[in-house]
């Protein structure tokens, strides 16, 4: 675990790996520690804002490094199925690009699970880690303008979800009508860190 | 009670303290881009550090009062105009119901605060009445002929507020001070040399999500990509042609370029004033 002074009104805590930041958040958010106002998961690091009036960056610090971090399951996020229509305008391209057929793509796609890595982007959009190597493919040369909410995509090795339309230069493989983000619901993310997702193929 | 926008001016939005604890779902803090600015007007009128106000860039925001109430605006030189009578820079005034209230063009610095007593009680989204620019979160920014409700006035007197010791807007000139990391590994010595040396314009490509400046590059040491990581306020962030950006309120959760030093919250709200075109230079805070 390495601190690195993010001004004075956070931390950033870098660790090995995805896992390792995924757990790290888990004892964070249970722990809700004095004066840490917000958590920030992503790849290798958790970002720890707090206020400056309640506690210090070096209390924070103190504090995190006695976390029993590891032990607890991130799992504990939930677990979530999205339904797909394998469709997507970029289907063909991801085909060509790794060698696969369209079906195998989709096998690919919906054989294994996807673990919620970290939200950006927009709310809502959950960078999902964890899919087969074979589907690692380039973000588009040009990005669309317009993306529809629901589009399914996949960049690098991460898949994700586009909660509104946006922008965007993901490769479209489907579509779902299941809704990433809806402000009427208690915690508006279907996605959040921690969080297995599983896609399922439907006509 | 309620205030009618008759003319929402080039850009006028609700803000608050923000919408903390919601980074997990990707959705930012917010609130205002000049706290202190936003603070000193509520307590000015003495209401709640939670109320929220208006966020008006470069004036010409017109609205009407319903009911007498109290008012203040913070942040530039701008200047409250009820019924036509101008009034002091910072100065509490009473708004006799029906007037017109009016927020001149400031000369200097770039956004006014106007809060009401009772604040303004739109309701809130996630936890917090500001509208996030770059989301688009929070209430709808304010159209003519919108109506916006005022909240109960706290208990108690005006506002125990003083004015800006300062005067509303700061001196120009004086350096932005910042504390050097949590990526300053991924530049240059000389990198680090020049942000601290050099002056650098702020673009008019700016908003309230990032201050863009352009000056002599900023070399990296480390070409590798950075793994996608959670910014904060003031962070400023340097892409590969070494052109550095300070994220401002309405900043995203996570960026993908290294930040070489963030300002304090405090340099945050001068740069929250600052205008295309205006010189910057860096320093490295005291402890």
């Amino acid at each position: 675990m390495r601190f690195l002074r993010c001004g004075r009104e956070a931390v950033l805590v870098e660790v090995d790996d995805l896992p390792a930041a995924l757990s790290l958040y888990a004892a964070l958010r249970s722990a809700g520690l004095h004066g840490v106002v917000d958590l920030v998961p992503a790849a290798r690091t958790v970002l720890i804002h707090l206020d400056p009036a309640v506690t210090s960056p070096a209390a924070v610090e103190r504090a995190t490094a006695g976390l029993p971090v590891g032990g607890a399951d991130p799992a504990g996020a939930g677990t979530v199925e999205i339904p797909v229509r394998y469709d997507g305008p970029d289907l063909d391209d991801v085909a060509e690009h790794t060698g696969l057929t369209r079906e195998a793509v989709v096998a690919l796609h919906t054989g294994s699970a996807w673990t919620v890595a970290f939200a950006g982007f927009a709310p809502g959009f959950g960078y999902l880690t964890g899919g087969d190597p074979r589907l690692d493919v380039p973000r588009r040369d040009s990005p669309r303008t317009r993306i529809p909410a629901g589009s399914v995509g996949l960049a690098g090795r991460f898949s994700g979800v586009y909660p509104n339309d946006s922008p965007g230069g993901w490769q479209l493989i489907g579509s779902t009508t299941e809704r990433m983000w809806d402000l009427d619901r208690p915690e508006p993310a279907l996605l959040t860190p921690g969080v297995r997702v599983t896609f399922r193929a439907v006509q | 009670m309620t205030v009618t926008v008759l003319r929402p001016g080039p850009l006028t939005v609700l803000k608050d303290r923000g919408r903390a604890g919601h980074a997990g779902q990707g959705v930012a803090p917010s609130g205002a881009v000049d706290r202190s600015a936003r603070a000193r007007a509520n307590a000015l009128v003495g209401n709640s550090p939670d109320a929220a106000v208006l966020e008006c860039t470069l004036g010409g925001l017109r609205v009407r009062f319903d009911s007498p109430a109290t008012a203040v605006l913070t942040g530039t030189d701008a200047v409250l105009s009820v019924g036509g009578d101008h009034a002091g820079v910072e100065e509490v005034v009473e708004v006799p119901a029906g007037a017109e209230v009016t927020v001149t063009m400031p000369r200097r610095g770039l956004r006014s605060y106007l809060a009401v007593r009772g604040g303004f009680a739109v309701p809130p989204v996630l936890g917090s009445r500001s509208t996030d620019r770059l989301t688009g979160i929070g209430p709808p920014r304010p159209a003519a002929g919108d109506v916006l409700p005022i909240g109960t006035a706290p208990p108690g007197g005006r506002g125990t507020g003083t004015a800006s010791a300062r005067g509303a807007t700061p001196p120009a000139g004086e350096p932005w001070e910042v504390d050097i990391g949590p990526r300053d590994d991924w530049f240059t010595a000389v990198a680090l040399e020049t942000l601290l040396s050099a002056e650098f314009t702020v673009s008019p490509a700016s908003d309230s999500v990032g201050l863009r400046l352009t000056g002599p590059a900023l070399s990296r040491s480390r070409t590798a990509e950075l793994p996608s990581e959670g910014v904060v306020r003031g962070a400023i962030q340097v892409p590969p042609d070494g052109q550095p950006i300070i994220f401002q309120s309405d900043h995203p959760v996570t960026g993908g370029y290294p930040v070489i030093a963030v300002l304090t919250p405090a340099a945050a709200d001068l740069a929250a004033q600052a205008r295309p075109g205006a010189k910057v230079r860096f320093a490295v805070a005291p402890g």
